[in-house]
C-alpha cells in the first residue's frame, strides 16, 4: 500500500451488543492491514429503520449529528460495518444537499451540521481502497476446502444511485474476497434477498419464512457456511437458526460468519480477537475441516 | 375481486402530497407488477406494493393508509432497484407510512410498538439499549417475550448489557426528538 488509509469509524449500536464479533473482527482485520480506524467521538444512534419509518427529517437529524462529529475529526471519510447505519448516514448526506430539507434537519439540531463527509462500508474500503490482490498477498492460512456462499442482504448496495458500490442484483465483493482467501465459493442465488430484517420480534413468522428459505438454499447448493456483512442478516440466520429449524422442520447447523471473521482467520489472527466463540451456531466442525485440509496439504 | 369506484373517492390532495413528500411522479407507474414480483413481503401484504401504487395514483387515500402492508415493508429497496420507470417505490412506501402515522393509523400494533420502543430507547440513551428496548416493547404489547428461549444461547456470549452504555451527548439526541415533536405539532 502506498498511501496510509485513515478513516473515522462509526461502529453503530449493534456493534456494542448483538454484533460484537463483527466489530471485533472488523477492527482486528483493519489493524492487521495497517488501515487506521479512529472511533467517531461520542457517536450516537443513526436512527436505523424505525426513525425513517417515522419521518425523514428526524432520521437525517440523528445521522447528521454523527456526520458532523466526523467532520470535526478532520477526516473526510467514515466507515461503518453496518449496512443499515451506512444507508442512513449516506441518505442524510444526500438528502441534505437539498437546501429546504437541510434547513428542516438543521432546525432539529443544536447547531447546523457539516455533512460533507463520505461514508463507506468496511467491505467497500477493503475491496476498493485496499484491494483484493493486496488482501490475497496477506493470506497466511488459506481457507482451503471451505465451501462458502456469500449473502449480501438487501441494502448493502441498494439503491444504486446512493450506495454506488458493486452490482445491485449480483454483487461480487464478498465472493471475490472469499476466493482470494482460498475458499471455494458457490454462487448463492439469493444474494440480495431480504432475511426478514428487524421483524424478528414483532413478526417472527416472517423471519422464519424468509431466513428459512436462505438456509434451505445455502444447504441445497452445498455450502458449508454462509458469510454475511450485515448484523441483522447474521443475527436472523445465526441466533434464530434453532427457531427456524423448529418452525420449518429443518435441521440446519450452518455456521454464519461475518466476512471479516473469515478474513481474520486467513490472515492468521487468533480466533479470540475475531469473536469466533460468540457465534451461536458453532463453526467448530467447519474450522477443523479447514485445519485438516491444510495439514494434509503440508504433509 | 372488490370493485372500487375511483371517481367517488379520488382525493387529489393526497396524490399531490405523496408526490411532494416523496419527490416521485406517481403517473409514471404503468402497473407492470415487477415491484410486487420481487417484494419479499408480498405473501404477507394485505395489498401488494403495485396495487398500493395504483391506489395511490388514483387518490384512494383511506384504502392506502389503512393498509397493513405499509407496516411490513422492510425498506429492502428491491422494488426501487427493479422498477423499469425508476420510481423510488420504497420511498413512497416510507412516505405513506409517515402519513398513516400522522393520521393515527396503527397498522400492525406489534410492529409500530417495536419501532416506538426502539426510538424511545434512542431518545433516552442516545444509542439503542437492547434490554431496555425489549422491556419497553413487552410492557406496551403485553406480549410474552417469544424469544425467551434465546436467553441461554446468547447470555454466555457477553453480548447483552443490562445497563445502557453512557454517552456524553445523549442530551443532544434527546433534544432532536423534542424539537421534532414540537415541529410536528405545528
Ligand atoms: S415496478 Fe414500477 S412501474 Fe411496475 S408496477 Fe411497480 S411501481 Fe409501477
Ligand atoms: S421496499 Fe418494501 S415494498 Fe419494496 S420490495 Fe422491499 S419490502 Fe416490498
Amino acid at each position: 500500500m502506498n498511501k496510509p488509509l485513515n478513516y473515522a469509524y462509526y461502529p453503530g449500536c449493534s456493534s456494542t451488543g448483538t454484533s460484537l464479533e463483527y466489530d471485533m473482527s472488523s477492527r482486528a482485520v483493519c489493524a492487521a492491514l495497517d488501515i487506521n480506524l479512529t472511533d467517531v467521538p461520542d457517536w450516537s444512534c443513526c436512527g436505523s429503520t424505525p426513525a425513517h419509518t417515522v419521518d425523514h427529517s428526524l432520521s437525517s437529524a440523528l445521522s447528521a449529528r454523527n456526520l458532523d462529529q466526523v467532520a470535526s475529526m478532520g477526516l473526510d471519510s467514515c466507515v461503518s460495518p453496518c449496512p443499515s447505519c451506512l444507508a442512513n448516514l449516506k441518505t442524510a448526506k444526500h438528502r441534505m444537499e437539498d437546501a429546504g430539507f437541510r434547513d428542516k434537519v438543521n432546525n432539529l439540531l443544536d447547531k447546523p451540521a457539516d455533512t460533507r463527509v463520505e461514508t463507506k462500508s468496511v467491505l467497500q474500503i477493503l475491496v476498493e481502497d485496499y484491494g483484493i490482490e493486496n488482501i490475497r498477498k496477506k493470506v497466511v492460512k488459506p481457507l482451503t476446502g471451505l465451501v462458502v456462499g456469500a449473502y449480501y442482504g438487501c441494502i448493502l448496495n441498494r439503491p444504486a444511485e446512493l450506495m454506488q458500490f458493486d452490482d445491485l442484483e449480483h454483487p461480487m465483493a464478498m465472493d471475490n474476497i472469499m476466493e482470494a482467501l482460498g475458499a471455494t465459493v458457490v454462487p448463492f442465488p439469493l444474494k440480495v434477498e431480504c432475511c426478514g430484517a428487524s421483524f424478528g420480534i414483532p413478526r417472527k413468522d416472517v423471519v422464519m419464512r424468509l431466513s428459512g428459505k436462505l438456509l434451505d438454499t445455502a444447504h441445497g447448493i452445498g455450502a458449508m457456511a454462509l458469510v454475511t456483512a450485515c448484523p441483522l442478516c447474521q443475527m436472523n440466520l445465526d441466533m434464530r437458526q434453532n427457531q427456524i429449524n423448529k418452525a420449518n422442520g429443518s435441521k440446519h447447523t450452518m455456521p454464519i460468519f461475518y466476512f471479516t471473521q473469515l478474513m481474520g482467520l486467513a490472515l492468521g489472527l487468533p480466533e479470540k480477537e475475531l469473536g469466533i466463540g460468540k457465534l451461536c451456531v458453532s463453526p467448530r466442525n467447519v474450522l477443523d475441516a479447514i485445519d485438516a485440509n491444510l495439514k494434509e496439504k503440508a504433509a | 375481486m372488490k370493485v372500487i369506484n375511483i371517481n367517488l373517492s379520488y382525493n387529489s390532495d393526497f396524490v399531490s402530497q405523496v408526490e411532494e413528500e416523496s419527490g416521485q411522479k406517481l403517473n409514471l407507474c404503468y402497473q407492470c407488477g415487477k415491484c410486487t414480483a420481487g417484494c419479499p413481503y408480498t405473501a404477507e401484504y394485505d395489498i401488494s406494493v403495485s396495487q398500493i401504487m395504483r391506489l395511490t395514483q388514483t387518490g384512494q387515500k383511506d384504502k392506502v393508509l389503512q393498509s397493513k402492508s405499509l407496516w411490513l415493508c422492510a425498506t429492502c429497496e428491491s422494488c426501487t432497484a427493479r422498477c423499469p420507470n425508476k420510481i423510488d417505490v420504497a420511498r413512497i412506501m416510507d412516505v405513506l407510512r409517515h402519513m398513516a402515522r400522522r393520521e393515527g393509523y396503527t397498522g400492525i400494533r406489534t410492529v409500530k410498538t417495536f419501532w416506538d420502543s426502539f426510538l424511545n430507547s434512542v431518545r433516552s440513551n442516545g444509542r439503542v439499549f437492547e434490554v431496555g428496548l425489549l422491556a419497553n416493547y413487552i410492557s406496551h404489547t403485553g406480549r410474552f417475550w417469544t424469544d425467551i428461549g434465546l436467553g441461554p444461547k446468547i447470555l454466555p456470549k457477553g453480548k447483552i448489557h443490562f445497563k445502557p452504555v453512557e454517552m456524553k451527548g445523549k442530551k443532544e439526541v434527546t433534544k432532536i426528538f423534542m424539537r421534532f415533536k414540537q415541529e410536528s405539532a405545528k
